[in-house]
């Protein structure tokens, strides 16, 4: 579990984050929505502390993250993963060294124990056929899923994702939100995506936050999205036709079935 | 402005130092990038240091035989003369010119497109130590082979010097080689192994600040890397003055 505690960020007196609290369950896919510019990437480099906060708290179940030396931040980083928007993998590296890279820095385990492991993270994404390609030799979606072996490969207590899905088909989008809901799921972490992809936000959405030019509007589950009460939040979701398509024949099928109950 | 700019990069390049001069998390995996150096930084600068120093070295004879034609003094000044330029400021300082554009632009370069693209990120939130990570092995691999880069300098160079002999005639080839033996002292290749050490340290330290902290897209990690080469060439002028003077003065 991870609790934010009157979380704000200011860079040269612009204020970027306004006092954010909440809270980031174990075993759930927690979700940051909001337009670009909103602050929602701002909030998850405070979360893994890329970005230092202007004010606030920050607990990573009993430890306190704000205010930690550098040596204990280190330390608690042992126990995050984290998949970057552009994945992030190191080129010199082919994809299985990539995935065994934090394993050879702080594993205890013997190579073999070591190349096993990572065998077993890319087997878990399907990507045991790429093991021997390099980062350049891979798509996209591939590069991302190769991200996602590296970063439980040493089993973190807690996953960032930030904008998984940017630069992917739907399909391979699909694949990638299925996977982080999987993995979350089978090793019971605390994930924390960010997204301002309203499929994602449908499909493996536990629990939303809604972050608007640095406040946070709104919190539920995805269920609660499509109805929600908030004009701004509105505004965002159904800012695509297909949401907004969706909401309309939600309320056809409604209306149709309130009349079934009136004529029965 | 400006000035504040530069104590502000002075301060940076300090606490960034301080993370790099720390025991690295893995020797092992130190070790394996400290080869890696080795080969891409060093091993892969022998050509272009073999090429310059034997041209220079042969320019540096022929000047100087064209120039000291007196009578009062003797032909073998040219190997005498030839060899102090050669092994107290060619080998060291101005290959280290040379080499601050090869090597440096290429750790700025490399370590900028990592910083770039995340990949540096992703280190520090795995837990690494990202400066010394990735810079520690360079600066190590750099000062450990520069010895064998000056003292292939300091040969190439009057091997040149050799070879224009034996094709002009002028000096003779035996009183070069005399000239070149003539009132040695070994310890002015100390002076330069040292000195050229001293010098691949800053290349390599001033090049990965540069790339360290290098921010937005390709053209920052160009601006980076040309800045890391100025900045180098600088340096290394300002402090070739301050330790001749302090080691010979």
């Amino acid at each position: 579990m991870i609790e934010i505690k009157n979380l704000t960020k200011e860079f040269d007196g612009k204020l970027v984050l306004a006092d954010i609290n909440t809270t980031f369950h174990k075993g759930v896919v927690n979700m940051i929505i909001g337009k670009s510019g909103s602050g929602k990437t701002v909030l998850l480099k405070c979360l893994v502390g890329l970005i230092s906060p202007t004010s606030g708290e920050i607990w990573y179940d009993s430890r306190k993250f704000t205010g930690m030396k550098s040596r204990e931040i280190r330390r608690l980083r042992r126990d995050i993963g984290m998949l970057f928007q552009g994945a992030a993998l190191f080129d010199s590296r082919t994809v299985l060294e990539n995935v065994m890279f934090p394993l050879e820095m702080f594993s205890r385990k013997n190579k073999r124990e070591r190349r096993k492991r990572a065998e077993f993270c890319l087997e878990r994404v399907n990507l045991s056929e790429a093991a021997t390609l390099y980062p350049s030799e891979i798509s996209g979606g591939m590069k991302k899923r190769v991200a996602i072996a590296r970063a439980i490969a040493l089993n973190p207590k807690y996953l960032f994702c930030d904008e998984p899905n940017s630069g992917l088909d739907p399909k391979t989008s699909q694949l990638i939100d299925e996977l982080i809901q999987d993995i979350t799921t089978d090793f019971g972490m605390t994930t924390v995506v960010v997204s301002h992809d309203m499929n994602s936000v449908i499909n493996i959405g536990d629990n939303v936050i809604f972050i608007n030019e640095g406040i946070k509007e709104w919190e539920g589950s995805k269920a609660e999205v499509m109805d929600a009460d908030n004009e701004k939040l509105n505004d965002f979701v159904f800012a695509s036709d297909l949401f907004k398509k969706i909401k309309e024949a939600e309320e056809i099928i409604s209306e149709d079935e309130n009349q079934e109950k009136m004529n029965k | 402005m400006k000035f504040i700019r530069s104590l502000e990069d002075i301060g940076e390049y300090a606490l960034l130092m301080r993370r790099v001069l720390s025991v690295p998390d893995r020797m092992r995996e130190f070790v394996k990038e400290f080869m890696k150096g080795v080969y891409t930084l060093g091993v892969n600068s022998i050509w272009i240091v073999i090429i310059i120093s034997f041209f220079i070295g042969a320019v540096i004879v022929l000047q100087i035989a064209l120039n000291i034609d007196s009578p009062l003094l003797p032909r073998f000044t040219v190997g005498v003369v030839s060899r102090e330029i050669i092994l107290l400021e060619f080998s060291s300082t101005i290959m280290c010119l040379i080499l601050s554009g090869k090597v440096g632009s290429n750790v700025a370069s490399e370590i900028g497109t990592m910083r770039i693209t995340e990949q540096i990120d992703a280190l520090d939130i795995m837990g690494v130590n990202s400066a010394n990570y990735l810079i520690l092995p360079k600066i190590a691999s750099f000062v450990a082979f520069m010895p064998v880069l000056v003292i292939f300098s300091m040969f190439m160079g009057l091997f040149g010097g050799y070879i224009i002999c034996m094709v002009l005639g002028t000096p003779s080839v035996e009183t070069y080689v005399y000239g070149i033996q003539a009132f040695f002292r070994e310890s002015f290749v100390w002076y330069s192994i040292v000195k050229s050490m001293l010098f691949g340290f800053i290349i390599a330290s001033v090049a990965a600040y540069f790339g360290y902290t290098a921010k937005g897209g390709a053209l920052e990690v160009g601006a980076a890397s040309t800045n890391s080469v100025v900045i180098n060439s600088v340096l290394i002028l300002v402090t070739d003055l301050l330790f001749t003077q302090l080691a010979l003065g």
